[in-house]
């Protein structure tokens, strides 16, 4: 009986959350066109989201490229299509890894910046005082951060795949000896500027998804130290299966 | 706390670094043929049966691609495929019987139009029509084709038989 009452608890608190965070995406998406009028808020967090995250998209990238030309290579050369190598990996890349591997290394750097920043202003009790000089917290502090986070994430996926292909190239025609004319022609033959498309795409909803969790997370933070480990903790793992059950989603409507 | 001039270039750097590999992607590794760039000219082809062709595949001759399958409709007073085929005007020494037949590129390949030459001394010209085709090959057909075989010559082999009881 007990166990009974702690699901229906435990049930109605999910929903509750889930409604919080649509409220809160609302107020955020409200004060857009507001926070729009500072730019340099929003560079400085493009700059905090994406341009500080460059090296470990760029580094994962290429090793993530490199050991798909490998497993790849392994696979193919047991039926004599190693020139396939090239549109396999590119299409798997586009579609699939690049965006998702990119919105899990976002949510796991830039997202826990986030929200160990609100959080941690929050815990400091400024966005109180934000809000009793009536300066609204969400405009000046929550919407520049989110939006960083939604232009950085799309850019950064491009750059992650771009620098994946290259390392498939690396390790493909330097390495192992695939032809190179074959590679490259194969792959243009089998992608399409959709699949592009559909990268950018997912990039950019993973963004939103990804920042929205992390801003929320810093926001409503209990306002003590555990609280904002919590908070950190909590954005991660919520990025992360928001992502895989997005990715699913999207790509479930556009196949 | 690094300077706001920094922060403007870094991240200026950052979003062009961005744009380049979406650039690189689009236009290095897409296929963008789908379309004839330059002069081209049309004519179209009618198949009772067009199998898998789609839209924007490759017409070719002795394997060389002169031009792309530019519409797929049909004709509904005598139900046939109308294929419309863009051939670019470099090629202009087409005869006019040539015959147009759906074939399929490699294994597990997309289908796409192959033309043959005839031997006419008239050349295609825009708007001109392909008389001579033959349609994709479809799987229940053949087999079909090949259960029906396979049934005619059992009937062959019993007759004697019965004859001679």
């Amino acid at each position: 009986m007990n166990l009974l009452r702690e699901l229906t608890e435990n049930l109605r608190e999910l929903i509750a959350t889930v409604g919080s965070v649509f409220i809160f995406f609302g107020r955020v998406l409200g004060q857009v066109p507001r926070a729009l009028l500072r730019p340099s808020l929003i560079i400085k967090q493009v700059y905090n989201a994406g341009a500080l995250s460059l090296v470990i998209i760029m580094t994962c990238g290429l090793f993530v490229g490199m050991v798909m030309a490998l497993q790849g290579y392994d696979v193919l050369q047991r039926f004599g299509s190693e020139d396939a190598l090239g549109s396999g990996a590119a299409l798997a890349l586009l579609r699939e890894l690049g965006p998702v591997v990119t919105a899990l290394l976002f949510a796991g750097r830039a997202g826990t910046a986030l929200a160990s920043e609100i959080g941690l202003m929050r815990a400091t009790d400024q966005l109180t005082a934000m809000e009793m000089m009536a300066v609204d917290p969400i405009r000046r502090v929550v919407a520049p951060r989110f939006l960083g986070g939604v232009i950085a994430m799309p850019l950064l996926a491009i750059i992650f795949i771009a620098i994946g292909i290259f390392g498939v190239q690396l390790v493909g025609v330097q390495q192992l000896g695939v032809d190179a004319n074959s590679f490259w022609s194969q792959m243009r033959s089998s992608v399409e500027p959709q699949d592009v498309m559909d990268g950018v795409l997912k990039g950019f909803v993973f963004g939103v998804a990804c920042s929205l969790v992390a801003v929320f997370e810093g926001f409503t933070a209990v306002p003590t130290a555990e609280g904002v480990g919590r908070a950190t903790t909590r954005t991660v793992v919520i990025s992360a299966v928001m992502t895989l059950i997005l990715d699913y989603m999207i790509t479930a409507a556009r196949l | 706390m690094r300077s706001m001039r920094t922060i403007e270039i870094s991240t200026g750097l950052f979003v062009l670094l961005g744009f380049a590999a979406l650039f690189f992607l689009v236009t290095q590794i897409t296929n963008r043929e789908l379309s004839v760039d330059g002069s081209s000219y049309a004519v179209d082809a009618k198949f009772e049966n067009i199998g898998g062709l789609k839209v924007g595949a490759a017409v070719s001759m002795a394997g060389v691609t002169i031009g792309r399958v530019e519409s797929i409709t049909l004709d509904q007073s005598i139900y046939k495929a109308v294929v419309q085929l863009r051939i670019k005007s470099a090629y202009s020494r087409i005869p006019k019987d040539s015959d147009a037949s759906i074939m399929t590129s490699g294994l597990l390949g997309s289908q796409y139009v192959g033309l043959t030459a005839g031997g006419a001394e008239d050349f295609l010209k825009s708007g001109d029509h392909i008389e001579l085709v033959q349609d994709a090959l479809v799987l229940e057909n053949l087999i079909n084709q090949l259960a029906a075989s396979f049934a005619g010559r059992k009937d062959d082999s019993a007759k004697p038989e019965e004859t001679a009881k």
